[in-house]
């Protein structure tokens, strides 16, 4: 069915229509409305789900950690604030090798109070073993939560989508939204080899020699290397059944020719990709290679970028180095240019892009520069 | 071809649901669209911007919109708050709730009587989304029968057939209006 949703409310289709059982959630601006969607599908009885009640974010992970460990199919979503109370669940979760998919509404953490996108909160995740992704447009974001459950459970490690607030969270798009049988179709029930039930006592993570740590950690480290064939299948088989084929971990956008190519991720891309259109028409030969997974980190793809002019778009900055994307990239191929923009939100639309990218391809920007520069000098 | 849309209203008067009601109404037509509140918390009785895009292509850009081809003013006396012109692109159109344009190609519509007459009121103030809504369809050559569709979408028995009604009087009682200069 061709429809209209926001992306929180195309999420929480997409969770109904991967028939979780459990939920659990605490509300955050700009995520709040994808849990109140779903407590409402359960209270009207279109999802045959658990809707649990908890204080806090950090008991909302707890909550379906323990779901998940049971064999359910589970989600939460946060924010922000909402993630770094959550952070030490973020970990366990993952160390543990919990299925379970999580949307992250991407908002600037404070201070200043700011409920509006950038980058920062979601890459705090980059080192504890979740599977990340992030959408471009809300049709994204309703396919990655259906393809998540299917990755995660296949590789037994969590999966976050990563959603730009506002931009993609409060905002109405054309959305294709499958049926449920075709949706049962292609992601069956889960199944999991394990299930720790009432009155089947087992510790879960109790202690034990240092060897046992550091061998799970190298399996976790095989089993997220290993994931990334694994996206690649959903999203061959995903294309199949319903169209849509994003390309795995990256998308390549008009790179045919391309001598100048742009990375970055998120709901911008578009407007940068309208940018790219418009200096194409001129006869630059610009292409963006847009990531749509952070980790696995797209490595291969990157690689190919080499012997081209790289410039990386940043809406996360690692404090005392540089851009968060930037300093990935750069660790594939060498010395890419990266620029600093969108933090706290501020607005980057097409003519920002396309000035950009013109100062770009005639060598104008600095290696690593804050957008625009007028207002950071 | 894109027509980008901005909704000045006041918080409460229902901008945000004008534009996803136009939103709806142009997919019910075939058309792409995007409906964009204003970004950030919901403020009873401030100035808020809604913003509206319409394409026969997929919408890919999310930035919210600086210059409209067709801005809507759902309330007169937001003309004595802002400069609205500055957020309307060169030769764009310009739909008020007021009885004068403003700029050469303005429609005016008398949307909060039409609200008042049908008694669409919420804590004294005239509901006026829907009324704007029907007016706005004339200049985005929206058809009223998509507009109703998307009304009864979005509302449900007494509510949707008043609203119905408020756009479709004012689809038919929005006119061509010149600059006044009560303004």
């Amino acid at each position: 069915m061709r429809t209209l949703l926001t992306g929180n409310y195309a999420v929480a289709e997409a969770v109904k229509l991967s028939r979780a059982k459990v939920i659990a959630a605490y509300p955050i601006t700009p995520q709040t409305t994808i849990v109140e969607k779903l407590a409402e599908m359960v209270e009207k009885g279109e999802l045959d789900a658990e809707f649990i009640r908890v204080e806090s974010e950090h008991s909302a992970l707890a909550a379906v950690y323990g779901a998940a460990i049971a064999g359910r199919r589970a989600f939460t979503a946060t924010s922000s604030h909402g993630l770094l109370y959550m952070y030490e669940m973020v970990w366990w979760v993952a160390n543990a090798r919990v299925p379970l998919v999580m949307a992250m509404v991407t908002r600037t953490i404070g201070p200043p109070w700011n409920i509006h996108t950038d980058h920062t909160d979601l890459l705090t995740m980059r080192d504890s073993g979740w599977i990340i992704s992030m959408a471009e447009n809300v049709q994204e974001a309703f396919d990655l939560t259906i393809q998540g459950f299917r990755i995660s459970e296949e590789v037994d490690l969590p999966f976050t989508v990563g959603l730009d607030a506002f931009q993609l969270s409060h905002t109405a798009e054309v959305v294709e939204v499958p049926d449920q049988q075709e949706v049962d179709e292609w992601l069956p029930e889960r199944r999991q080899s394990y299930k720790v039930l009432p009155g089947n006592a087992v510790t879960i993570g109790n202690i034990g020699p240092n060897e046992y740590t550091a061998k799970l950690r190298y399996a976790m480290a095989k089993a997220i290397e290993d994931s990334r064939k694994v996206i690649e299948k959903a999203d061959n088989s995903f294309g199949e059944k319903f169209g849509r084929k994003y390309g795995g971990l990256v998308e390549e956008y008009r790179l045919e020719g391309a001598e100048y190519v742009v990375v970055m991720a998120g709901a911008w891309c578009g407007d940068a990709k309208d940018a790219i259109d418009r200096l194409r028409d001129e006869g630059l030969p610009i292409g963006m290679m847009k990531i749509r997974y952070f980790r696995p980190f797209p490595k291969e793809e990157i690689k190919r970028l080499e012997g081209k002019e790289v410039l990386v778009v940043d809406r996360a900055f690692s404090m005392g180095y540089m851009g968060i994307f930037g300093m990935e990239v750069s660790s594939v191929i060498g010395d890419v240019t990266n620029v600093i923009a969108g933090i706290g939100g501020v607005d980057v639309g097409v003519e920002d892009f396309e000035a950009m990218f013109r100062k770009f391809a005639s060598r104008k920007l600095q290696r690593l520069e804050w957008w625009p520069r007028e207002v950071f000098s | 071809m894109l027509t980008e849309v901005m909704i000045l209203s006041f918080g409460g008067q229902g901008g945000v649901t004008a534009a996803r009601i136009l939103a709806l109404a142009a997919v019910n037509e075939g058309m792409f669209a995007q409906a964009i509140p204003q970004f950030g918390a919901e403020r009873r009785g401030s100035l808020v911007r809604s913003y509206l895009r319409l394409s026969d292509q997929p919408i890919r850009r999310h930035s919210s919109i600086k210059k409209a081809d067709v801005l809507a003013i759902f309330a007169e006396k937001i003309l004595k708050i802002v400069e609205v012109r500055e957020f309307l692109r060169d030769g764009g159109i310009t739909v008020l709730n007021a009885k004068h344009g403003i700029a050469e190609k303005s429609y005016c519509v008398d949307a909060a009587g039409i609200a008042l007459s049908l008694n669409l009121v919420a804590a004294g103030w005239p509901i006026v989304n829907t009324a704007m809504a029907g007016a706005m369809a004339k200049p985005l050559e929206i058809s009223i029968e998509s507009v109703i569709n998307a009304i009864n979408s979005t509302f449900s028995g007494e509510l949707a057939r008043i609203n119905a009604r408020a756009a479709e009087i004012a689809y038919r009682e929005v006119k061509k209006c010149q600059a006044g200069s009560s303004t």
